[in-house]
């Protein structure tokens, strides 16, 4: 399963306006992790996922998707092996109905009709939404918007899943539901989240980017819980780890 | 504020209506693209003076409107937005063409004639406009325009520039939205700042075009809107356009009305 592992290596990259955003990280995700990216506001999170994706290119180091190295050539081949979902829903859904809008990505691959509406219908009903297929997707509440949006990209049948905070503007429910959902996907998964509860319970490993580097890398249970760490990268504990809000009563971590 | 709002949501109105099962809806993309270009052409290739041999053109708009089941004011409120531009155009012509026809027994000004036969073909075209969009949806019709083999990059642009109302509209509804929270009482938006919002709304859209785009590249856009294959054509299809051809020409043949009346007139005799 070599071709799933996904490499980073001594990555940099300065905007045009000379501002560093990443500067010489250097990770490796094998096939099936799960990985979380946190970091405060503008510690080059969303950055690093468009460099992961191919959306900028690094000014220094590169990016390797199985043995594949992210160019201009590749793209093509490395964008069908990793899908994005993005922050804002809004973004991403562009078709006039969810079934367009789920299709648009097999279409551009030139697959046979009956085959893109065989990747539809199943990543429709894997996430839950086959009922609004034929809905325009700005009518859709937030939730089934995200819902829309991974089943856009799960058409595409991807190894490697990115998600840039998939939990922003989701109520609790539907919070709730997505994190399900997510734990029943056995794509490898790179997750960039504030939501610290998120990251705790979806994935096993925790990067941690402060400053446009890589402060801390390992088990996402000994990271988080690491209150030293955390402040320091403008962070906290997750709230299922935090003391009690009323009695102050201390959480048995362990 | 609110009628901003509106007009946004009202905008996809024709999406909404494409996306109806109807007789009409069913028929292939390509055929109705078809029929309402022969519409088109046929509607502006009357002489000006022709008011009367235009009225068998509105049998057309009539039947989609029933066939399609599609409500009559929203579309004709659209068609009305153009309207103004049309009366711009035309205005001048009373002033300048003085001379007189007499019109079944009524003096009228041949300016005045000219000036509604070019509101009445406006009115015809953008209605049949208007009603293949809401019977088809931009997509389809995209897919309908590549398979005449128009060139991909105008079809390209046809449908991103409709995508881009749409982006477009958000913005400016969230930053008047935004603005009037904070100017409670004011009429409109003050002169004094109308620089800095139009300077936000175009950096907003760039941002928001660009991140619509690169969503699009990810998945695997390569200038190529590919639209599904818009289905099979079938007998019906063909029948469809056959039919309205016949008439079109027919009517632009021969004189239907004035036919009918001296049918009407031999009878009532």
């Amino acid at each position: 399963m070599s071709h799933h592992k996904l490499e980073v290596k001594d990555l940099h990259y300065a905007y045009p306006d000379g501002h560093k955003a990443v500067n010489g990280m250097t990770f490796r995700i094998r096939h099936g992790e799960s990985v979380g990216i946190v970091g405060a506001n503008g510690a080059g999170k969303s950055t690093l996922l468009m460099l992961l994706m191919g959306v900028l290119f690094p000014s220094q180091g590169e990016v390797c998707v199985g043995d594949i190295h992210v160019t201009k050539k590749t793209l093509p081949l490395i964008r069908q092996r990793m899908g994005m979902v993005f922050q804002n829903p809004d973004d991403q859904l562009f078709m006039t109905t969810v079934y367009d809008d789920v299709a648009f990505g097999p279409r551009n691959y030139k697959l046979e009709e009956k085959e893109v509406e065989n990747r539809v219908i199943q990543a429709l009903e894997l996430v839950g939404i086959l009922h609004l297929k034929e809905r325009a997707p700005f009518k859709l509440s937030g939730g089934e918007k995200r819902a829309a949006a991974i089943a856009a990209v799960l058409s595409m049948l991807p190894d490697i899943l990115i998600m840039d905070e998939p939990s922003a503007a989701l109520d609790p429910k539907s919070r709730r539901r997505l994190m399900s959902l997510l734990k029943t996907f056995e794509h490898t998964k790179i997750i960039t989240s504030h939501d610290m509860d998120l990251v705790f319970e979806l994935c096993e490993r925790t990067i941690v980017i402060k400053d446009g580097a890589i402060i801390a890398d390992g088990p996402t249970s000994e990271i988080l819980m690491n209150t030293e760490l955390m402040n320091e990268c403008g962070l906290e504990l997750p709230l299922a780890l935090q003391n009690c809000p009323v009695c102050g009563i201390k959480k048995s971590r362990g | 504020m609110s009628n901003i709002m509106n007009s946004l949501y009202n905008m996809r109105l024709l999406d909404d209506l494409a996306r109806k099962e109807t007789s009409i809806h069913r028929i292939h993309p390509l055929m109705k693209l078809l029929t309402t270009v022969t519409y088109l052409i046929v509607v502006v290739s009357f002489g000006k003076y022709e008011i009367g041999r235009l009225l068998p053109f509105l049998f057309y708009p009539v039947l989609i409107f029933a066939f399609a089941e599609l409500p009559l004011a929203p579309i004709l409120k659209r068609v009305l937005l153009v309207e103004p531009l049309i009366i711009g155009i035309g205005i001048l012509n009373p002033i300048f063409d003085h001379q007189v026809i007499v019109f079944g027994g009524i003096t009228l000004s041949r300016g005045w004639v000219t000036f509604f036969s070019i509101f009445l073909k406006c009115g015809l075209t953008v209605t049949a406009a208007l009603l293949l969009i809401a019977t088809t949806g931009m997509d389809k019709l995209a897919a309908a325009l590549r398979a005449l083999k128009t060139p991909r990059l105008l079809v390209l642009q046809l449908l991103l520039t409709y995508r881009y109302i749409s982006v477009l509209s958000e913005e400016v509804a969230t930053i008047l939205r935004a603005y009037s929270l904070r100017a409670p009482g004011q009429k409109g938006i003050h002169r004094s700042v109308w620089g800095s919002l139009a300077g936000q709304l175009i950096l907003r859209t760039f941002d928001r075009a660009q991140r619509v785009y690169s969503a699009m590249c990810l998945r695997g856009f390569n200038g190529e809107y590919h639209t599904g294959t818009g289905g099979r054509l079938r007998v019906w299809d063909f029948l469809y356009l056959t039919g309205w051809i016949l008439f079109f020409a027919a009517a632009r043949i021969y004189d239907l009305p004035a036919l009918i009346g001296s049918l009407i007139i031999r009878v009532v005799k």
